[in-house]
């Protein structure tokens, strides 16, 4: 059971990862809605797992995206601000003495708690990602733009994969 | 120490993040050229924003000092200013009158006040006694044409009775065949661009434009242009004949004027007194 997840997991980071460096890289709306799902990743592990692993897969993720992005540091501190929101959602939200369900999918939570999950995550990760980016305040109105309007392109494209493999988790 | 470290456990999620999220900003800032430059060109500015704050307050602070020194300067500068403007170049040098052998002297003067709407008109100006003004003195116009007497002198001003008086006559004849008259003004009308030379010999010959100057007979000195004879045609009955003229100077738009110092007037004055009158 522990090591199908953790395979699972790492399968997921894989497919995620090539897809977000191979396909989504190139991907833009009028330069203004770029999608990161690689997040997607770091959303759907377990419930179970300790906070310093979780924040040092973040780091390690984000890390490796910014390897290939030529950005370093800032997917990393995006990453390291999805983990924070991501405990601090759970925390509140999650009972936490019984998880019913090991992971925090769609199938598995529903689509009221993870749609509020994902958009919470997902725009926390991309303001950090956008503002590191920019690194300035003078075009705020411009990055907000950017920001919101990618997190909208991110959450459609993270909402439509769950709906993917919903069927397959339901079973 | 206990509790601190239960303190950081329970929240071990935010501490966590500070620590990662200090190491992502580190990394973007360390290796990405343009933040760099940003982060550093910023602390610069956020640095010289407050030199610039600090600036602003202390010379806020030094305000009263500066205004005293201003002020200081301010007077200073006044003082030179109105030292200039009343310097008046004209005031000490003379002009020479060449042609003849320096009898006349020419002191400028600026006109103070005049009018050119009264029966007898006065012009004051701005050089007295001190300048070496005095009584009956002729004045002249800088350009062309007469302009009256000097009738009272202070010690820095003087009164000069304007061509446009009815006591005012001034000895001129026409340049062309020197037909002597006597120049008045106003026994027909209070046009001060017009005066009359009275008592003319009729035998003259006296064409229109032909241009009128003082004959020297007076205390003017002979020569200057007056002005420019536009009617002649004037009968007065007898065997002298009026001419109107058309005066060179504008009265009304006087400025400056030379006042004329005479060298050998008192001389004159003096042995033309020994003639008993008759």
């Amino acid at each position: 059971m522990n090591s199908k997840i953790v395979l699972v997991n790492i399968l997921r980071w894989f497919i995620l990862l090539f897809i977000q460096i191979i396909l989504l890289r190139n991907l833009s709306l009028y330069s203004l809605s770029t999608p990161f799902v690689y997040i997607l990743f770091l959303l759907l592990l377990p419930f179970g797992i300790p906070n310093l692993l979780l924040y040092l897969i973040a780091f390690a993720t984000g890390l490796t995206l910014d390897a290939f992005y030529d950005t370093l540091g800032v997917h990393t501190a995006a990453c390291v601000t999805l983990a924070f929101v991501r405990i601090s959602f759970i925390a509140v939200t999650v009972n936490r003495d019984n998880f019913d369900e090991p992971e925090p999918t769609l199938g598995n939570m529903g689509l009221k708690w993870f749609s509020f999950y994902a958009v919470l995550c997902i725009i926390a990760h991309h303001l950090v990602l956008f503002f590191l980016e920019t690194f300035r305040l003078t075009e705020f109105g411009y990055t907000i733009v950017r920001c919101l309007l990618s997190a909208a392109f991110s959450f459609f494209l993270i909402l439509l994969i769950e709906f993917l493999f919903y069927n397959r988790k339901a079973r | 120490m206990r509790n601190l470290w239960i303190f950081i456990n329970r929240y071990n999620a935010f501490f966590f993040f500070i620590i990662f999220f200090t190491i992502g900003i580190y990394l973007t800032v360390s290796n990405n050229v343009y933040q760099r430059s940003v982060a550093v060109n910023s602390t610069n500015e956020v640095v010289g924003n407050a030199y610039t704050n600090l600036n602003i307050i202390k010379k806020y602070i030094n305000l009263g000092d500066v205004n005293d020194s201003l002020s200081v300067e301010n007077a200073k500068l006044k003082t030179t200013l109105l030292a200039l403007q009343q310097l008046d170049s004209a005031k000490g040098g003379t002009i020479k009158d060449t042609v003849n052998k320096t009898q006349y002297t020419y002191i400028a003067a600026r006109v103070i006040k005049n009018s050119v709407t009264l029966r007898n008109n006065i012009i004051t100006i701005n050089r007295g006694q001190a300048d070496g003004i005095e009584k009956d003195m002729p004045v002249i116009s800088p350009d062309k044409g007469v302009v009256g007497y000097v009738r009272d002198v202070s010690e820095h001003l003087a009164t000069i009775q304007s061509l446009l008086h009815k006591d005012t006559k001034i000895s001129v004849n026409v340049k062309k065949n020197n037909a002597l008259g006597s120049l008045v003004w106003g026994a027909r009308n209070s046009d001060f661009k017009k005066a009359y030379i009275k008592d003319v010999p009729n035998h003259f010959k006296i064409a229109l434009k032909d241009t009128v100057v003082t004959s020297g007979f007076s205390a003017f000195p002979p020569g200057i242009p007056v002005g420019r004879i536009s009617n002649t045609g004037i009968s007065t009955g007898d065997n002298f004949m009026t001419i109107e003229i058309d005066l060179f100077n504008d009265f009304s738009t006087l400025q400056y004027v030379y006042v004329i110092k005479d060298k050998l007037a008192q001389e004159q004055k003096a042995l033309e007194s020994k003639i008993p009158n008759e």
